[in-house]
């Protein structure tokens, strides 16, 4: 399946074929902690046990701010 | 995934259980109320400065103070300001003082900014190269210094009675870690939800409610309470030694659950021990020969940095 993911940390939006069904396969995939990211999907925050679909489009929110 | 208390769909999963929006700001909420409890960080007769910077960590504590004080029936308005620092970071600040100034004219708390430029004669960005080629220092060097002088200096002015700020648990472990890794104990000793160790009248308290909030659940309290916070990080801070620490504990927790927990609480069972060791030291606070503000030296850090530029 495919899933849209834009990351507000590096300000990008990208398109991937993933092979997972979890979020937290995604952020593994994408090679990033789940620790410094949050995860919308329509407005409303998951978790790293929810279950993705093809074409979710999804925002990764960063944890870390400031200085 | 469902919530553990309720049906509906969590927002977070911690160590205890899996919580939805309704359960997690009363979790949080709950944690901080707590924290300033326990720690006795708020007396209802104190004048209180929160110090701010616009991103999620001082909105959320601003919030919640204010909030802590209307739910004990404390005069918000005789006893909360807000106090920011403009280190002169370029495509950074301006755009979180943006957000901090429409949000404490929303709330209703008086706020003001204090800027390096002002205070100081230079920005971070000026100073910092300056500073560095004669004296090797980090721009996270340069701006905690200077910024903790402006807070203490800024909130006696505003005549309060302590400073309160937006350090979480992930800030505090991060602190505690960088200061084993380089066995300073003296710095190690001034951490704790009520930082410092001596009570001196030219040091205002500084206090952490956020203590025990993660910093991932205070991004999460942020966004769920709509605070509008623009993303924005420091261009500096990948340069700092702390970065570093972040990615690790970073790292850990997510491969080990509950670590940045466990330091700190490992940490609190010894500050005590710190605490007194640092108390039988000779105490050396004076006042800075060039500002009048505390100092352990003749001269104070924030004013050696202004030399050094003046004599560059």
């Amino acid at each position: 399946m495919y899933i849209e993911v834009f990351n507000e940390r590096e300000q990008t939006t990208i398109k991937i074929e993933f092979a997972g069904t979890k979020v937290k396969d995604l952020l593994n995939q994408l090679k990033l902690n789940p620790e410094a990211f949050l995860v919308v999907r329509n407005h409303e925050v998951i978790t790293e046990e929810e279950t993705l679909g093809d074409n979710d489009y999804l925002e990764l929110l960063s944890v870390i701010s400031g200085g | 995934m469902p919530c553990s208390k309720c049906q509906y769909q969590a927002v977070i999963s911690l160590q205890h259980g899996n919580l939805c929006k309704n359960h997690f700001i009363g979790y949080f909420e709950d944690k901080v109320f707590k924290t300033i409890n326990k720690y006795q960080l708020i007396d209802r007769n104190e004048k209180l400065c929160v110090a701010v910077s616009g991103g999620k960590d001082s909105l959320t504590v601003l919030y919640l103070t204010k909030k802590y004080l209307e739910k004990n029936s404390i005069s918000v308005s005789n006893n909360l300001v807000a106090l920011a620092v403009d280190e002169g970071i370029n495509n950074y600040r301006e755009h979180t003082l943006v957000d901090l100034k429409k949000f404490c004219t929303e709330h209703k708390v008086p706020l003001t900014i204090v800027s390096f430029q002002e205070e100081l004669g230079k920005t971070l960005d000026q100073a910092y190269p300056i500073i560095n080629k004669d004296t090797n220092k980090r721009p996270c060097n340069v701006c905690g210094v200077w910024r903790r002088y402006l807070l203490n200096k800024h909130a006696k002015k505003l005549g309060v009675d302590k400073v309160i700020t937006g350090h979480n648990l992930d800030d505090e472990a991060q602190a505690i870690i960088m200061n084993i890794f380089k066995a300073n104990t003296t710095l190690a000793a001034r951490l704790g939800p009520i930082s410092g160790v001596h009570e001196h009248d030219l040091f205002i308290q500084r206090v952490k409610p956020l203590y025990f909030c993660a910093e991932k659940e205070v991004r999460l309290y942020a966004l769920l309470k709509n605070f509008q916070i623009k993303f924005s990080e420091c261009p500096y801070s990948k340069e700092g030694y702390r970065h570093h620490i972040q990615e690790m504990l970073n790292d850990f927790e997510h491969k080990y659950k509950g670590t940045k927990q466990g330091i700190v609480n490992s940490f609190l069972a010894t500050l005590p021990l710190l605490q007194n060791h640092e108390k039988q030291a000779p105490q050396a606070i004076q006042q800075c020969s060039k500002c009048q503000e505390a100092s352990n030296k003749d001269i104070c850090n924030a004013c050696a940095m202004k030399e050094t530029i003046q004599n560059a």
